[in-house]
C-alpha cells in the first residue's frame, strides 16, 4: 500500500518538482546513473527517470481506465445474465466460454490498428464545447490527437479483460436474487431495473471492487506486452512496454547498459506485485468463500 | 458421447468462421494499401497486382473466393515474404513454437501442480509461506522482464546458455522457462487451495483412517479430485502461452510464428494474418476440446453429453 502511494505520488509530481523533460535530447548518451540522472540517459540522451515517470503516468492511466472499462462491461453483462436467468443466462455465460477460449488479444490487436487512423481523423476534426456556467472552453480535436492510441488501447483492454468480472457478478447475482430482500422489494411493486441497480448493486460493490483492483495489473500487463511489441504506445510517448522494449534491445556482451532495462523492469514489477498483493489482500478479507 | 463430440465439433467450425471472418475484414478495411510505396505505380500495374493477389472485385466477392480458397486447403500468398505462399510460412514457423509451446506447457503443469501440493501438503510451513510467496512475484514480474534478465544472467555473465537463435536444444531452455514461469506460479496457487479443499473433506479423512500413509492419500485419493480445476484451466493457460509466446519469440530471436504475426500485422499482409490467426485458433479451440473430454473423463459427476 504504502509503496503505491509512493510510486502514484511520484507519477503525478516528479515533473513539477526535477524540471526534467522526458523528451529532450541531450549529447549524454549512455551515461551510468549518477546524482543529476538518477536513472542514467538512453541512446538520445534523453533522462531515464523522466522517462520512467512518463511510462508510469502512461501505464497506469491505460490500467486504471481500462480496468474501469472492463468494470462496466463485466458488471452489465454479469447483471442481466444473473437476474434474467434461464436460457439468457446460458447462452451468455456459454458466450463468455467460447471468447476465454479464442485468443482475444490478438484479435484486438488487429482491431485497435484498423481504428487507430480512423479515430485519428476524427479527433482531428472534432470541436469540443464545454460550457461551465458563463465560461466556455472549447477542446481543438487536433490537441488529443496524440492520445488517440492511449485511448483505443484503454477500450481495447477493457473489452478483454472483462470476463472474469461478468463470471464473479453473475454468480452473486444468482445467490443474491433468490433472497428475501429482493422477494420484498418485488412485492412491493418495485421494477427490474430499481430492484438491479437499488437493491443487487449495492451488495456486488465489495467483490466488484476487489476484482477491480485484480484487473487493474492485468491491464497494465496487457498494454505492456503491446507496447513491447512496437503494437502499443507509440514513440516519442513511452510506456513501461517501449521503455522495457528498448533496454532489451541494448542488452550485449560488449558493455552492458543495465539501467536502461534495469530501472523500468524494477518499477513495474514493484507496482504489479503492490497491485496483486492489494487485491489478494481486499479478496481475503472481504469474499469469505476463498478465506482460508 | 458421439453426440457430445459431434455439438462440440460444430461448435467449433462456428467459432472459426467468426474468427476468420472477423480477421478477414477488419485486415481488409485497414487503411492503407499493401502495396503503397513511396513511388506511385501506374494505374494498369496496380490492377495487375491486384488481380495477382486476388484482391480485385467487390469486398464480398473477395471474401467469398478467399473462404472457398481455404476449404481447399490454400491459404494464399503473402505480400510481404515475395513468392512464398502462407502454408510454406506457416510449416516453417509453427514446428518451432510448437515445440516451445509445449514444453512450456509441460513445464508449467507438472512444475505448478507439484509446487501447489507440496505447499498444501506443508500448510503453514517455510516452504508453504516461501513458494506462495514466490509464485505471487512470479506472476507480477512479466515474460518480458524475466526473459532480458535470464539473458543478461546466464547467457552474458555466465554463458551457461545461448543468448538466442533457434539452432541446439539448449536454446529451447530459457525461451520455455521464461514461457512458463507466470503459469507454474498461477498453478501452484491453484493447486494449493483446491488441494487445502479436499484435503479437508471425508473422505480423506476415510482414506487415513483406513490407515494409509500421507503419499498415498495424496496420490490415490486427493490429487484425482484435487485436479479438476486445473485440468479446466488447460484451456486459458493454452491461450495465455500461445499469445505470450509472441512475446518470448521476440526476445529469443526464435524464428516461429509470432515474428510472422507481429510483421503482417505491421505490413498490412491481410493473408499471412489471417492465415496465423487461424492456426492459432485451431490450435486453441482444438485444445479446448481435448480438456472438455478429459474434464468429464475424470469427473464422473459432470455428464456433458446427455
Amino acid at each position: 500500500m504504502a509503496v503505491l502511494t509512493i510510486i502514484v505520488l511520484f507519477t503525478l509530481f516528479a515533473p513539477a518538482l526535477f524540471h526534467t523533460d522526458p523528451h529532450s535530447t541531450s549529447g549524454l548518451q549512455y551515461a551510468p546513473p549518477s546524482g543529476k540522472h538518477f536513472f542514467g540517459t538512453d541512446v538520445n540522451g534523453r533522462d531515464m527517470f523522466s522517462r520512467v515517470v512518463e511510462g508510469a503516468r502512461i501505464s497506469l492511466l491505460v490500467g486504471l481506465s481500462g480496468a474501469l472499462v472492463s468494470f462496466f462491461i463485466g458488471t452489465t453483462y454479469g447483471l442481466i445474465a444473473g437476474y434474467m436467468g434461464g436460457t439468457v443466462d446460458s447462452v451468455m455465460m456459454r458466450l463468455v466460454e467460447i471468447l476465454y477460449a479464442i485468443p482475444r488479444l490478438i484479435i484486438i490487436i488487429i482491431a485497435s490498428f484498423v481504428f487507430d487512423p480512423i479515430l485519428r481523423e476524427y479527433l482531428a476534426g472534432l470541436h469540443l464545447k464545454l460550457g461551465f456556467g458563463n465560461a466556455a472552453f472549447v477542446i481543438e480535436g487536433i490537441t488529443l490527437v496524440g492520445y488517440s492510441k492511449v485511448l483505443i488501447l484503454i477500450l481495447a483492454l477493457g473489452m478483454i479483460e472483462w470476463l472474469t468480472m461478468a463470471r464473479i457478478v453473475r454468480g452473486q447475482v444468482l445467490s443474491l436474487k433468490n433472497q428475501q430482500f429482493v422477494l420484498a422489494a418485488r412485492s412491493l411493486g418495485q421494477s427490474h431495473t430499481r430492484i438491479v441497480t437499488r437493491h443487487l448493486l449495492p451488495n456486488l460493490i465489495g467483490i466488484v471492487v476487489v476484482y477491480l483492483t485484480l484487473t487493474i495489473p492485468a491491464v497494465i500487463l496487457d498494454e505492456s506486452f503491446l507496447s513491447f511489441l512496437g503494437l502499443g504506445i507509440q514513440a516519442p510517448q513511452a510506456s513501461w512496454g517501449s521503455l522495457l522494449a528498448e533496454g532489451a534491445q541494448v542488452i550485449n556482451p560488449i558493455r552492458s547498459y543495465w539501467w536502461l532495462l534495469g530501472y523500468p523492469a524494477a518499477v513495474m514489477s514493484i507496482t504489479l506485485l503492490a497491485l496483486n498483493f492489494l487485491g489478494d489482500g481486499l479478496r481475503d478479507a472481504l469474499d469469505p468463500r476463498q478465506r482460508r | 458421447m458421439f453426440a457430445f463430440i459431434l455439438r462440440r465439433f460444430l461448435g467449433f467450425i462456428v467459432v472459426l468462421w467468426c474468427v476468420i471472418t472477423l480477421t478477414f475484414f477488419l485486415a481488409r478495411l485497414a487503411p492503407g494499401s499493401p502495396f503503397s510505396r513511396e513511388r506511385k505505380v501506374p494505374a494498369f500495374v496496380e490492377k495487375q497486382l491486384l488481380e495477382h493477389y486476388k484482391l480485385s472485385g467487390t469486398l464480398w466477392e473477395q471474401y467469398t473466393a478467399y473462404l472457398g480458397d481455404l476449404l481447399h486447403g490454400d491459404l494464399r500468398v503473402s505480400f510481404k515474404y515475395r513468392d512464398r505462399s502462407v502454408n510454406e510460412l506457416i510449416g516453417d514457423g509453427l514446428p518451432v513454437s510448437a515445440v516451445l509451446g509445449l514444453s512450456a506447457f509441460i513445464l508449467a503443469t507438472t512444475l505448478g501442480v507439484w509446487l501447489g501440493s507440496l505447499a498444501a501438503l506443508r500448510q503453514h510451513t517455510l516452504i508453504d509461506t516461501g513458494s506462495m510467496l514466490g509464485a505471487m512475484a512470479l506472476i507480477s514480474v512479466p515474460t518480458f522482464v524475466t526473459g532480458p534478465v535470464l539473458v543478461l544472467v546466464f547467457g552474458l555473465w555466465l554463458r551457461w546458455l545461448p543468448v538466442g537463435g533457434w539452432s541446439s536444444s539448449k536454446s529451447l531452455i530459457l525461451p520455455a522457462i521464461t514461457l512458463a514461469g507466470p503459469y507454474i506460479a498461477y498453478i501452484a496457487r491453484l493447486m494449493r487451495s483446491s488441494m487445502l479443499e479436499v484435503l479437508s473433506q471425508d473422505f480423506i479423512r476415510t482414506a487415513r483412517a483406513k490407515g494409509l500413509t500421507d503419499s498415498a492419500v495424496v496420490a490415490r485419493h486427493a490429487l484425482k479430485v484435487a485436479i479438476l480445476p486445473i485440468v479446466s484451466f488447460l484451456g486459458p493457460l493454452a491461450a495465455n502461452l500461445l499469445t505470450g509466446s509472441i512475446v518470448v519469440e521476440t526476445i529469443f530471436n526464435i524464428p516461429g510464428m509470432g515474428g510472422y504475426f507481429v510483421n503482417a500485422i505491421l505490413n498490412r499482409d491481410v493473408f499471412l494474418l489471417c492465415g496465423v490467426v487461424i492456426v492459432y485458433c485451431v490450435i486453441l479451440v482444438g485444445l479446448n476440446f481435448v480438456v472438455d473430454v478429459a474434464y468429464t473423463a475424470l469427473d464422473r459427476r459432470i455428464k456433458l453429453y446427455e
